[in-house]
């Protein structure tokens, strides 16, 4: 198992541990510090995957994260697969497995490259123009292959089993991009003494300076000086290094989203710590060094692995010590391919042409590839390849035309010349300008505090980086004086140059764009022939740029076909937007620590675990977990609920009623703030009694109900549903702070404060008055709805006497550390009367049987209180309410309008399902005429037959009528009532 | 996530801790018995949702609880000024709001 | 009878103390929600024994007892000795409300060199020394959960919340202790 490309003497990895890793099966070794595609390249693959479209043979384009082609799945266990992995970002590690995709039976013999013969019906608008019609065969034919074709890898099909983590940061100068631009500005903004965020995607520091080979920067090798840098920043108090690093989002008040990759590079990571970090840095200026992007030539045949990016084979050479092939050629339209080829011949390797699309060559690099014997080919173009899984020959014209000729090679080296990645300067919305003498887009005006350095803008050489660096750094540092830091000198190469489109005057056929969406650059043509004028357009026709690459080294490209094809100058066609993210990150990182038991925060009470101990089963109320029902000796819901239903009002039930919104409403305007609140009247209310409170939204809808306790002149007990607590408080605080601000009122959520223990039954009483003290319980000293302060345990407690079951009722406020222990001792009490624990079903139950609504079950945003039978809690004297108004409105007072009433089904044992629909005649024809549904139906063993109420048009005038509930199984007859089935005259509460 | 400037703390505070309660300045009427059906239309469900310069209410309803007013432009994103509940509106540089 | 009535608090028996990071429930102590205008400030000041802060985000405490500003009218009063709040301003005739809130809000104390970096987890406030000073104190979020937190030194913070919300809290330290 050696590795035959690895060259000894290349490269930083020497003397790196080796590493075991498998692809397709296939056992290889590796170095430490490898990225797989370094490490396959070793073992002398360059075949990698099928591509998306075509299921053509592809192999290794790049060596960063621009790669459009390399997309693997790395398998860790049964749950850890992940797809459309980069095999240039990937590093290897002991044990790695990874999977080739898109493929079938096997990479090298796949099935859907069948596609590819077929290939001219698969042109661009394919997919718009084929699945018209008919309309069924979408459902049945074009979507299923739709689906199965679209997406590259295989997801995951278990809960993503690893960690990740979320940070907060902030920071005065964020450096995006570790490369000698981006080290020179965090190290000159380092210098002034700023909090100073550098971020890089790699594994190490140094960007291009890992395969420029004759770069100095102060007097060091420039690798050399980016570790020294690196090192030096490390070591700062002021400094945060992130390696790994990618900032993928450029947002609002420079906020930038990076993700810090922390265990995929690992062999066994440890599974308590998180996999990945994403963290929201707030910087006060950001320096963007994010370097360019080389673009490959566009000609026929482009495609074939072994066909690769120049400065990714300098890469692999240089950094990784690898060699792309034993006998390369290069076809570009720019000097650093030169300088590729002639590393390579360096390193011992064959270097059978260098092919440029430009006529006039010239320096250094010509002439010592002109000493070396390289068959130098200026005016030429590559017109087409051959090999089937890896390029064997190119067959070369001159660009004017004549002769071809084929020249064997086992991998070939483009380089169309650099794209600035501009990619997170236009995130943050900062304007790009055109300079058509390069042909690139460069940031322009700022949007943001952000400045851009180095080859993302527009330097052409290492010198001009790392000076544009300093300076960026020490400004976004806040130094006044220029400078910070002293950099003897930079030299190295320059890298302007390059072309845009093909060079050859072919159809454009198989010669690829995009890669990674196999477009052609015939397809970017035929778009605009068919009349795509944008380049917006031009992208969604033939999906050139919209795949996980985004299009990182083929959008210039694309657009610049369009622009010739159309005869407009760039810019007037158009660029695309860049989104976030800048390359693909896990739905992990962005959930962070949001999920599992931390989704949402899981609220429970003062009493739950008693619950808990005692066998209840829960039900979610919001973020409550609220206890359901009491099941004894295995009973099912329905025969729990009938029980304990049938135990409240024979004996007494206990419920915890602590959810419960509750509101201290305290200042000498407290009762005028209540009057403009509720719709019922409160200045009349004495101290001591309870009122049940509607609360309306401006425009006459029911927002809310509640108990209120009035404890002294001066302060209310506000109760809300448990739903509604934060935003019943939130509208009063409204009303309160902007429309009725000289109100002398202050409110305080006191929800929590108080555990709130219900006792209902005709027994309540007698199990509380033991406990209780400083309170006269009589009827005539605390009639039905008052409230009273003293102590009941030895605690201080409110005391409500109210009833949401319709039976006499108290509820016990009881400060919540005390709860559990004051509800043991009124369950102690129960326990002698034969009282028993209920839960939110038979509460829910027990006041349908009264007719009492629930906010939110009852109504939906649209029930006024005349709707809901309430018209009674409305003031009459009232001048002003919030909703008094909105009340008046027509629709609100129009006849027809649904009205909230009972129904009883014909046979008493059926019982109906909540939210059916309601007509008059079950026999007309679909659609039908809706009259209401029903808003809440319960078996009620209490009433000892079924039980609903409903939302009826016009129902209050339809007492007695039959009306119908059509179902699957046949419509229900039923009758329209009263919504009250239970003591109908409301004698119990009292009595 | 913005950074929003509460008038009330004095300082730029993440998005997060905030809610945006709808536009600004539209006084409850006083009168709201005698208001007429199309006087309650254009107080209750007319907005003007420009595009461009807003003046709209936030709460900082997890930091202060305090509401107050803002002027944002929708097409930027930007925050031209935050202001107290009952403060009259601000002039903006050139924009005569 | 009093004695017999046992108090719970919500994390009774929780937290965890490592070498970096400690994260403790604290001590049952009273607490109030203020709510007064300017007029009352002096003498509630005065009853309760200590200046009411006039600064946002800041903090001011005598003995064991100290006021948070939490808004302009608004101040979490907090006394660990347990004293009656209450009371201390029941006499105060000036427009006020004074309400107790000893057992809605319960505490967590996080400390060591790795509290910021925990905080930072949930918490979306510059945490740093600068901006977030010893005696600093804001309403705030922490994850998805409302918190009142109090910088009680440069590397201790008080963290105040919602009783319910306290084993999300905790919850979600214990995860964010995991990657610091």
């Amino acid at each position: 198992m050696t590795q035959p490309f690895r060259i000894a003497t290349a490269g930083r990895l020497g003397h790196a541990d080796p590493v075991r890793f498998s692809f397709d099966g296939r056992i290889l070794m590796g170095l430490s510090g490898d990225t797989l595609a370094s490490a396959l390249i070793a073992n002398g693959i360059h075949l990698v995957g099928r591509s998306f479209k075509y299921h053509r043979p592809r192999g290794i384009v790049s060596a960063g994260a621009e790669e459009p082609n390399a997309l693997v799945g790395i398998h860790r266990d049964a749950a850890r697969r992940t797809p459309n992995v980069r095999a240039t970002v990937q590093e290897v590690y002991e044990g790695l497995e990874a999977v080739s995709q898109n493929r079938w039976p096997s990479l090298a013999f796949d099935v859907g490259a069948l596609n590819d013969v077929a290939s001219p019906f698969f042109s661009a608008g394919f997919y718009y123009k084929t699945f018209m019609w008919p309309k069924a065969a979408w459902e049945r034919l074009y979507e299923p292959f739709i689906r199965r074709a679209a997406g590259l890898g295989v997801a995951p099909d278990r809960p993503d089993p690893d960690l990740y983590a979320n940070r907060f940061a902030h920071c005065d100068v964020l450096v995006i991009g570790g490369g000698a631009a981006g080290l020179a500005a965090a190290l000159a903004a380092a210098e002034t003494g700023a909090q100073v965020i550098l971020a890089d995607e790699q594994a190490q520091t140094g960007g291009a300076l890992r395969y420029e080979t004759g770069a100095v920067i102060d007097g060091q090798a420039g690798w050399d000086w980016a570790q020294t840098v690196t090192a030096d920043l490390a070591a700062r108090d002021n400094v945060r290094l992130l390696t790994r690093t990618t900032g993928f989002g450029y947002y609002a008040q420079n906020m930038v989203g990076l993700v810090e990759r922390l265990t995929d590079h690992l062999a066994a990571p440890d599974p308590a710590r998180p996999r990945e970090r994403l963290w929201q840095v707030r910087a006060k200026r950001a320096v963007l060094a994010t370097g360019a992007i080389e673009r490959h030539m566009v000609f026929p045949g482009n495609d074939r692995p072994g066909i690769m990016l120049a400065s990714a084979a300098r890469t692999y050479l240089n950094h990784f010590g690898v060699a792309v092939g034993r006998n390369i050629a290069v076809y570009a339209a720019d000097d650093g391919a030169w300088l590729a080829a002639l590393d390579l011949h360096r390193a011992g390797v064959g270097v059978a042409a260098i092919v440029d699309a430009r006529a006039d060559v010239a320096g250094p690099h010509v002439e010592e590839a002109k000493r070396l014997g390289v068959a130098c080919l200026p005016a030429h173009a590559v017109t087409g390849t051959t090999g089937r899984l890896r390029v064997s020959s190119i067959r070369v014209s001159p660009v004017a035309g004549g002769a071809a000729r084929d020249i064997a090679c086992d991998a070939l080296l483009t380089s169309a010349g650099w794209t600035p990645a501009v990619h997170l300067f236009s995130q943050s919305r900062g304007k790009l300008v055109f300079e058509a003498e390069t042909q690139r887009f460069l940031p322009g005006s700022n949007a943001q505090d952000v400045a851009c350095a180095g080859a993302c803008a527009g330097a052409s050489g290492l010198a001009e980086t790392v000076e544009q660096g300093l300076e960026a750094g020490a400004r976004a540092g806040g130094a006044t004086g220029g400078r910070t830091v002293a950099v003897r000198e930079a030299r190295g190469e320059s890298w302007t140059g390059g072309m845009l489109g093909p060079a050859d005057n072919g159809t454009g056929a198989k010669a690829f764009v995009d890669f990674q969406n196999d477009v052609t650059a015939k397809d970017i043509r035929q778009a605009v022939r068919e009349g795509m004028r944008s380049i917006e357009h031009v992208k969604r026709f033939t999906t050139t740029g919209m795949a996980t690459d985004q299009g990182k080294t083929s959008n210039m490209h694309g657009l610049a076909i369009a622009a010739a094809m159309l005869g407009k100058p760039i810019p007037e066609v158009g660029l695309t937007t860049f989104r976030a993210p800048y390359t693909p990150v896990t739905f992990g990182a962005l959930a962070g620590h949001s999920r599992g038991a931390l989704f949402e925060p899981v609220r429970r009470t003062p009493i739950h675990s008693w619950a808990e101990e005692n066998g209840a089963e829960f039900e979610d109320v919001g973020q409550w977990k609220r206890a359901w029902y009491f099941p004894r000796n295995g009973e099912e819901l329905h025969a729990a609920v009938a029980r304990e239903c049938r135990t409240v009002r024979a004996s007494a039930g206990i419920f915890d009623a602590s959810t419960l919104g509750k509101i201290e409403v305290v200042g000498p305007d407290a009762a005028r703030f209540m009057e403009l609140m509720y719709t019922n009247p409160w200045t009349k209310l004495g101290v001591g009694r309870c009122r049940y409170g509607v609360m309306l939204r401006e425009d006459g809808f029911i927002y809310d109900d509640g108990v209120v306790g009035r404890l002294a002149e001066d302060r209310f007990h506000v109760t809300t549903t448990t739903g509604g607590a934060p935003r019943v408080l939130n509208h009063m605080e409204d009303y309160l702070q902007t429309e009725f601000p000289d109100l002398r009122v202050f409110l305080t959520s006191t929800s929590e404060q108080w555990a709130v223990i219900a006792v209902q039954g005709p027994r309540s009483r007698d199990i509380i008055a033991p406990l209780v003290e400083r309170i006269d319980l009589s009827d005539e000293a605390m009639p039905h709805m008052s409230v009273r302060e003293g102590s009941i345990c030895g605690v201080p407690t409110r005391l409500f006497r109210m009833s949401f079951t319709g039976e006499r009722g108290f509820e016990i406020n009881v400060p919540a550390d005390f709860g559990r222990a004051v509800w043991e001792a009124v369950w102690a009490e129960g326990r002698k009367h034969d009282a028993c624990a209920y839960g939110t079903e038979a509460m829910h139950v027990l006041r349908a049987e009264k007719g009492f609504i629930i906010v939110g079950q009852e109504t939906d945003g649209t029930v006024t209180p005349h709707d809901a039978g309430l018209g009674w809690a409305i003031g009459r004297n009232k001048a002003d309410f919030v909703g008094m108004r909105g009340l008046r409105r027509a629709d609100l007072v129009a006849p027809g309008r649904k009205q909230l009433v009972g129904l009883k089904t014909k046979d008493p044992d059926v019982v109906l399902d909540e939210g059916a629909q309601i007509v008059a005649d079950p026999n007309q024809p679909v659609p039908m005429t809706m009259l209401g549904h029903v808003t809440s139906s319960y078996w009620s063993e209490n009433c000892g037959r079924s039980i609903a109420l409903a939302l009826v048009a016009g129902g209050h005038d339809r007492m007695g009528e039959t009306l119908h509930v059509p179902m699957p199984g046949g419509a229900i007859a039923v009758e329209v009532t009263s919504t009250v089935f239970f003591d109908e005259k409301g004698e119990r509460a009292n009595g | 996530m913005l950074l929003i400037h509460c008038p009330y703390c004095q300082e730029e505070r993440p998005e997060l801790e905030f809610r945006h309660a709808g536009e600004a300045h539209i006084a409850r009427p006083t009168d709201m018995a005698a208001l007429s059906d199309a006087d309650f239309e254009r107080f209750f469900f007319i907005r003007s949702n420009p595009k461009g310069i807003v003046f709209e209410r936030w709460r900082h309803i997890h930091g202060c609880a305090r509401f107050f007013n803002a002027a944002r432009d929708t097409v930027s994103d930007r925050f031209l000024a935050t202001y107290r509940a009952g403060d009259p509106k601000p002039a903006l540089d050139g924009e005569g709001a | 009878m009093g004695e017999e009535t046992r108090r719970i608090a919500p994390l009774e028996g929780r937290g965890f103390d490592g070498e970096e990071l400690r994260v403790l429930p604290a001590e049952p102590a009273t607490r109030l929600v203020l709510r007064a205008s300017a007029e009352a400030c002096e003498d509630l000041s005065a009853a309760l024994g200590l200046d009411l802060p006039r600064t946002p985000k800041t903090t001011s405490s005598k003995g064991a007892r100290a006021a948070l500003w939490l808004g302009p009218d608004e101040w979490l009063v907090i006394d660990q000795a347990g004293a009656n709040l209450v009371a201390a301003c029941a006499g105060v005739p000036a427009f006020h409300a004074a309400v107790d809130v000893s057992h809605r809000n319960t505490a967590m104390l996080v400390s060591g060199p790795r509290a910021a970096d925990v905080l930072s987890a949930g918490c979306p406030q510059d945490l740093s020394l600068h901006a977030f000073p010893v005696g600093a104190a804001s309403r705030t979020m922490f994850g998805k959960a409302e918190i009142v937190l109090w910088r009680t030194g440069e590397d201790a913070f008080r963290v105040e919340c919602w009783r319910s919300f306290s084993d999300y809290v905790l919850l979600l330290m214990e995860a964010a202790a995991r990657d610091v």
